[in-house]
C-alpha cells in the first residue's frame, strides 16, 4: 500500500514536472551537484556559496555578453551514487537552457563521472584537484583539474620546504614525514612524493591514517619517535583537526606542518583551537575580502540580501573564495568560448573550447577585479591544469595570513609520470589520444 | 474471480513441483520479462537506465545474496559490501591478467573469489550464533576494504588505488551504452533469481530454513551443520561478488574501496529487512523502496520554489523521514514489504469475496 | 623501552574514551535488552546541543543542564515511539529500528543546528606533562579520571538506590520485575536518560578532542568491539574491553604497521575481538546464553 502510493506520487511528481517547464531564452546552465550536509558539509557549504553568488553577481553584471546564468542544486552529500544521479537528471540542462560544465568538488563523484562526461560531450572540472592524469587533455578531453592537480601539490611543498632550507640542494639528509589520509585521494601522491625523494635526497616516511581519522595517536608517536624536520599533512574533513590536536599532545611544533589544499581551511584549524596556532598551509589563493571582484559580490549580491551562505561571517573564507574563483574560472571560459561561437548558450562541447583556451594573464585578472585572488593561468588541449603554483599560508588562531610569494611545482618532472599514467589508461581503455599539435594555440605544452 | 486456480490441474509430478503453478502467475511472469526485455529498452531514457533501473537491479541482487545468507540460513552478516567489493575487483583483474577471458566468465570467477572469502570470514559461524556472528562480518568488512586499497596490485598498481571498468563486450556486441548495461545486467539478474528461486526451493534450502529455526534441533536431526552453513556463506558470497562487479561495471563505470564501505551493508541490510526477511520477490520491493525513494523526494522538493527550503534542510529532512520509515515499517509489517504482496495476493484469489 | 610505554599508556588513555561510549550501550542492552546503534547519534546531538549553546552565549553549567533536559525529553520519545510499540520483538528487528532511529536523530541534530563544525575547549591545555622520559597528554588523564568518576557514579546509583535496584532487576528478568510491580515504561526511560547523559558526557570528551562534528557518530564503530570483549551487560567489561582495544590498536598500529601496512587500526580491533569469541562466545564478564532445544 505504501508502495503504492509512492509509485503513484512519483508519476504525478514527473508528470507535473513535465507540464511545468517554461522554455528559458539565452540562459547558460551550470548543474551544481552540491552537498550541504554531512560530514564535509563545511567545505560544500561554501564552495558552493562562493560560486552561485558569483554566478548571480555575474547577472547582475548583465551576464556573460547578455547570456544570463542558471543553475539548479541536487543534494549528493558526497556520496558517489547520489553524485551519479545527479549528474544524469541535471545534465540535460535546465528549461532548454543547456549545461555549460558540472562541478561535483569530489574526487569520488569525480571518478564516476569521467566516462560519461566524455560520452556526453560537458566538461568536468575538477578545480585544485581530480586525477592526476587528467591534466594530459589528448587522452582526457574533457577532464579539467584546475589550476593545481595533486602532483604540483606536493611538489610545490617540496619546492617551499626546499626555499625553507636554503635552496633544493639543501634537502639532503632531512626527514618529511607525509600523513596522508587513507582513500585514493590520499594515496595519489606516495609515489611521486617518493620520486622527489630519490631526486633530492631526502629521507621520506609515509604514514597512513585510515578513513575518517578520528584516532590519530599512533601516528603521531612514529612521528615523535622519527623527529622529522617537516610534516606534510595531505588530510580531509575531521582527519585535519585531530592531527593538529595529536601533533600539540606529541609536542611535535605546528610550525613545521604543512597541510595541502584540502587541509587549508578555516574550518580545518579552527577546531583544533590553540592547538592549530603557527600551522601552515598552501592556497591556490589567499582568503580575505580586500579583492575587487569580493566587494563587487559584497555590494550587489550579499547587502541586496541575495547572498548564498547561510552564516554571512563565512564571507572571505577559504572556501568561499575558492568557490568564487571556480565560478570566475568557469564563467571565463564561457565567455571566451563565445568569442568563437557567438554570444549565445553554448554546449558543453563549445564550452570545452573555451576551457582548453582559457587563458589569463596579470591584465585580465586586473579587469575581472581578481588580481593576486587568482593565479595567472594557460589551459591548452594537452595541458589542462594551467597553473600549478600556490602560495603559502599560516594560521594566526583565527585567520590566514600569507606568508610567501607564488611558489611553482616542477612541472617538467611531473610531466613524464602524468603522461606515462594517462597513457596506461589509453591503452587500457582502447582510446587513442588527441593529437594535440593539430591544435594551432597549443603552444605551451609545459609550463 | 481472475486469479484462482478453478479449472487448472495437473496431469503430471513435474506440473504439480512447479514453481509458478498458477497459469494467472505464469503469464504475469512472462509479460513482465517481456516488458522488461523488450519495451523498456525502447521506451526508457539515459537518466532512467543509468540512475534507477541498473541500481535497483543490482541491488536487489546484492539483496538476494544477503538474504539467503541471514533470511534463509539465520546467520546475520555486515559485510555484505566487503564481498561486493571483493567480486569487483577479482573480476576487474580477471577480465585484466587473463586476456581474452569472456566477460560472463570473469563475473563468474569473481563471483568465485568473493565466495572463498566469504566461507573464510564465515568459519566463525560454526562457533559463534546470533548477533556476535556481526563481529566476524563486520571484520570482514573492514579488513577488505584496508586490503583492497594497501595492496596495489589489486587495483593494478594505479596511483589512486580506484579501478575503471573495461570495455563491456559480449561476443563482439558492444554493451556500453546506457541500453547496453541495462540489458547486460538485467540478463544476470534474472538467470541469477531463477539459480536463487530453485535454491530456496531445494533440498538446501530447507535444510537453510531448518538452520535458521533452530540450529542445535537441525543437528540433532541429521543436517550437517558445517556443510549447510559454509554453503550459505560461499553462495551468498557468490551473488554478492557478482553483483559487486555488477556495480562496478555497468553502474559506476570506475569503483574505489569506500564505495563499498560499511554504510553500503547497511544498505543492503535495510533492503532485506523492508523487503523481507526470507523472500525472493521482496528483494525487488526493497532495492526499490531505497533506489526510489530519496530520487522521488528530491524530484518533489525541485518542484517547489526554489529557495522555499534550503537544500540542505531538505537532506536532513530526507534522512529523518527516512528513518521514521524504517521505523514505521518494523512496527507495522516486521516481515517487509514482501508480505504486504502476499497478503493482497491472498485477497485476489478471494476476490470479489472478503473470505 | 620507553617509547612502547608511552604507546602503551597512551593506547590505555584512548581505551577510555572508547569505554566511555561503551557504557551507553551496556546501560541500555542490560535494561531493554536493544543493542542501541543510535548511541553514536545521541553522542552528536548532545555535543551539538551543547556547543552550540555556548556558541550564542549560554554559561557552561547552564548548557550542559539543558542539553541533559534535551536528552531526557529524547528518551521519553524514543521510548514511546520506539520501544513500545516494538516489545518482544526479535533483537534484530529492535537493531534495526535502533538503526533508523540514528538517522532520525542525526537528521534533527543537523536539522537543528546545521552542518558546521564546532570547535570545543573545556578549559584543559594539552601541552604534554613529561613524566619520566615519556609524554602523556594531561587531556586524556583529565578523560581517565572523569570516566572513572562516571563510573562510580552509575556504580552507586545501581547498588545504592531504589531506582538502580529496579533497574538491576529490569535487566535480570523483565517478567519478574514485571509482576513484583515495577514501571517498566518508567525504567525504559530512566535507562535512555542516563544513558543519554553518558552520551554527553563522551560526546564533550570526544568534542573537544576531534571539534564537535559529523563524524562523532562514528566513534560508536570502536564501541562494538569493546563491547564484545568486555561483554554487552556489564560495564567493568566495558572498562576492561576499551583498555584492551585501546592498547592493543596502538601497540599493533606502531609495531605491526610497518610491517604489513599502515592504517591497520581499522579492522585489527575486530580481529581480535573475533578471536575473543572464538574462545570466550560471550565475552570476558558477559552472560553465557544457555541454549535450550
Amino acid at each position: 500500500m505504501l508502495k503504492r502510493s509512492l509509485l503513484s506520487g512519483l508519476a504525478l511528481a514527473i508528470s507535473l514536472s513535465a507540464a511545468f517547464t517554461a522554455q528559458a531564452d539565452n540562459e547558460q546552465y551550470f548543474p551544481l551537484q552540491s552537498y550541504r550536509v554531512g560530514p564535509y558539509a563545511a567545505g560544500g557549504t561554501g564552495f558552493f556559496g562562493g560560486f552561485i553568488d558569483y554566478l548571480k553577481y555575474v547577472n547582475a553584471n548583465g551576464g556573460v555578453n547578455g547570456v544570463k546564468l542558471t543553475w539548479s542544486e541536487c543534494e549528493t552529500e558526497y556520496v558517489v551514487e547520489k553524485g551519479v544521479e545527479c549528474y544524469e537528471r541535471l545534465k540535460k540542462g535546465l528549461n532548454g537552457a543547456p549545461a555549460a560544465a558540472t562541478n561535483p568538488l569530489s574526487v569520488g563523484i569525480a571518478y564516476a563521472t569521467l566516462e560519461r562526461s566524455t560520452a556526453d560531450k560537458l566538461p568536468l572540472i575538477t578545480i585544485n584537484h581530480g586525477r592526476t592524469d587528467s591534466t594530459d587533455g589528448s587522452v582526457f578531453p574533457y577532464a579539467f583539474p584546475l589550476q593545481l592537480n595533486p602532483y604540483s601539490e606536493v611538489s610545490a611543498i617540496i619546492n617551499y620546504i626546499g626555499q625553507q632550507a636554503g635552496g633544493l640542494d639543501q634537502l639532503e639528509g632531512k626527514k618529511i614525514v607525509t600523513l596522508y589520509h587513507g582513500s585514493p585521494y590520499g594515496k595519489e601522491t606516495n609515489e611521486v612524493l617518493q620520486t622527489l625523494a630519490d631526486k633530492y635526497g631526502f629521507k621520506l616516511t609515509l604514514l597512513e591514517v585510515p578513513h575518517p581519522g578520528n584516532e590519530q595517536q599512533s601516528q603521531w608517536l612514529n612521528i615523535r619517535r622519527e623527529k622529522p624536520d617537516w610534516v606534510i599533512l595531505r588530510g580531509w574533513g575531521v582527519m585535519n583537526p585531530v592531527a593538529l590536536k595529536t601533533a600539540q599532545k606529541v609536542g611535535f611544533p605546528a610550525d613545521h606542518i604543512i597541510g595541502n589544499i584540502w587541509s587549508n581551511s578555516e574550518d580545518d584549524a579552527a577546531p583544533a583551537g590553540a592547538a592549530a596556532k603557527g600551522y601552515i598551509a598552501i592556497t591556490t589563493h589567499p582568503s580575505g575580502t580586500d579583492f575587487p571582484v569580493l566587494q563587487g559580490i559584497q555590494q550587489q549580491v550579499v547587502a541586496k540580501g541575495n547572498g548564498d551562505l547561510a552564516d554571512p561571517k563565512r564571507f572571505g573564507t577559504v572556501y568561499y573564495n575558492l568557490g568564487v574563483v571556480n565560478g570566475i574560472l568557469n564563467v571565463e571560459a564561457v565567455r571566451i568560448a563565445q568569442e568563437k561561437f557567438g554570444k549565445q548558450p553554448l554546449t558543453g562541447e563549445q564550452v570545452r573550447w573555451g576551457f582548453e583556451h582559457l587563458k589569463l594573464d596579470d591584465a585580465r585578472l586586473k579587469e575581472l577585479g581578481a588580481l593576486g585572488l587568482v593565479q595567472p593561468l594557460q589551459l591548452s588541449c594537452s595541458d589542462h591544469e594551467g597553473g600549478g603554483a600556490v602560495r603559502f599560508q599560516q594560521w594566526d588562531g583565527s585567520q590566514w595570513k600569507l606568508i610567501s610569494d607564488w611558489v611553482q611545482a616542477d612541472r617538467a618532472l611531473l610531466r613524464p609520470i602524468i603522461e606515462a599514467s594517462s597513457h596506461q589508461y589509453a591503452k587500457e581503455k582502447g582510446i587513442t589520444p588527441r593529437d594535440c599539435s593539430q591544435d594551432s594555440s597549443d603552444v605551451n605544452r609545459v609550463g | 474471480m481472475f486469479y484462482q486456480e478453478a479449472g487448472q490441474f495437473s496431469t503430471r509430478y513435474t506440473q504439480d513441483h512447479r514453481v509458478f503453478r498458477l497459469r494467472q502467475d505464469r503469464y504475469g511472469l512472462s509479460t513482465l520479462l517481456l516488458f522488461a526485455f523488450v519495451a523498456v529498452p525502447y521506451l526508457g531514457n539515459d537518466y532512467w537506465f543509468s540512475a534507477i533501473l541498473i541500481p535497483f537491479l543490482v541491488l536487489s541482487l546484492a539483496g538476494l545474496g544477503l538474504n539467503l545468507l541471514t533470511g534463509y540460513a539465520g546467520q546475520l552478516s555486515l559485510g555484505s559490501a566487503a564481498f561486493m567489493a571483493v567480486g569487483a575487483f577479482a573480476t576487474y583483474n580477471v577480465e585484466l591478467r587473463v586476456p581474452g577471458s569472456p566477460l560472463l566468465l570473469s563475473m563468474a570467477l569473481g563471483g568465485g573469489v568473493a565466495a572463498l572469502v566469504a566461507v573464510l570470514f564465515g568459519l566463525p559461524s560454526l562457533r559463534i550464533k546470533g548477533f556476535y556472528l556481526l563481529v566476524s562480518t563486520l571484520a570482514a568488512q573492514f579488513f577488505v576494504t584496508w586490503a583492497l586499497t594497501r595492496f596495489s596490485w589489486f587495483s593494478n598498481n594505479s596511483a589512486s588505488g580506484v579501478i575503471s571498468a573495461p570495455r563491456l563486450e559480449i561476443s563482439g556486441v558492444d554493451l556500453n551504452s546506457p541500453v547496453g548495461r541495462y540489458l547486460l545486467t538485467l540478463a544476470v539478474v534474472v538467470g541469477l533469481f531463477w539459480l536463487g528461486k530453485n535454491l530456496v526451493c531445494s533440498e538446501l534450502g530447507r535444510n537453510w530454513m531448518a538452520v535458521r529455526d533452530m540450529d542445535t534441533a537441525a543437528a540433532v536431526m541429521g543436517i550437517a551443520l558445517l556443510k549447510t552453513k559454509l554453503l550459505a556463506f560461499a553462495i551468498s558470497g557468490f551473488f554478492l561478488g557478482v553483483a559487486g562487479a555488477l556495480w562496478a561495471f555497468t553502474y559506476l563505470g570506475t569503483v574505489e574501496p569506500h564505495g563499498f564501505d560499511l554504510n553500503r551493508s547497511f544498505q543492503i541490510l535495510f533492503i532485506i529487512i523492508i523487503g523481507g526477511l526470507g523472500s525472493i520477490l521482496g528483494n525487488f520491493l526493497g532495492a526499490a523502496f531505497i533506489v526510489l525513494f530519496p530520487v522521488l523526494l528530491s524530484n518533489l522538493v525541485a518542484l517547489l520554489p526554489a529557495g522555499l527550503i534550503d537544500a540542505g534542510q531538505i537532506e536532513n529532512l530526507q534522512k529523518m523521514a527516512f528513518g521514521i520509515l524504517i521505523i514505521v515499517f518494523l512496527v507495522k509489517e516486521p516481515e517487509g514489504l514482501a508480505r504486504l504482496w502476499q497478503k493482497f495476493r491472498e485477497r485476489a484469489r478471494l476476490w470479489p469475496l472478503r473470505y | 623501552m620507553e617509547f612502547f610505554f608511552e604507546v602503551l599508556i597512551g593506547g590505555l588513555l584512548a581505551g577510555v574514551m572508547y569505554a566511555l561510549v561503551a557504557i551507553g550501550f551496556v546501560l541500555i542492552y542490560k535494561a531493554s535488552g536493544v543493542f542501541n546503534f543510535a548511541q553514536g547519534a545521541m553522542v552528536l546531538f548532545s555535543a551539538l546541543t551543547f556547543v552550540s549553546l555556548l556558541e550564542r552565549g549560554v554559561p557552561f553549567w547552564l548548557a550542559f543542564v539543558i542539553s541533559l533536559t534535551a536528552m531526557v525529553l529524547l528518551a521519553v520519545a524514543v521510548e514511546r515511539a520506539v520501544l513500545r510499540p516494538l516489545v518482544n520483538r526479535s533483537p534484530i528487528t529492535l537493531f534495526m529500528a535502533t538503526l533508523g532511529l540514528s538517522y532520525v536523530i542525526e537528521g534533527f541534530a543537523q536539522a537543528l543546528w546545521g552542518a558546521q563544525v564546532h570547535g570545543l575547549e573545556l578549559g584543559i591545555s594539552d601541552e604534554p606533562l613529561e613524566l619520566g622520559g615519556m609524554l602523556l597528554s594531561q587531556f586524556d588523564i583529565f578523560a581517565a579520571v572523569t570516566a572513572a568518576l562516571l563510573v562510580l557514579a552509575l556504580s552507586l546509583l545501581f547498588n545504592k538506590t531504589r531506582i538502580g535496584l529496579s533497574l538491576r532487576a529490569v535487566a535480570d528478568d523483565p517478567l519478574a520485575a514485571l509482576a513484583v510491580g515495577i514501571r517498566l515504561q518508567r525504567v525504559w526511560v530512566l535507562v535512555w536518560a542516563v544513558a543519554g547523559f553518558v552520551g554527553l558526557v563522551a560526546g564533550l570528551l570526544w568534542g573537544a578532542r576531534l571539534g564537535v562534528q559529523f563524524s562523532l557518530s562514528l566513534v560508536v564503530l570502536k564501541a562494538l568491539p569493546v563491547l564484545i570483549i568486555g561483554g554487552f551487560t556489564s560495564i567493568s567489561g566495558a572498562i576492561v574491553g576499551g583498555l584492551i582495544i585501546g592498547a592493543s590498536e596502538k601497540l599493533a598500529e606502531v609495531y605491526l604497521g610497518p610491517v604489513i601496512g599502515g592504517g591497520i587500526e581499522n579492522w585489527f580491533p575486530y580481529v581480535l575481538a573475533l578471536l575473543f569469541l572464538l574462545v570466550r562466545p560471550a565475552g570476558l564478564f558477559g552472560e553465557r546464553a544457555i541454549e535450550r532445544v
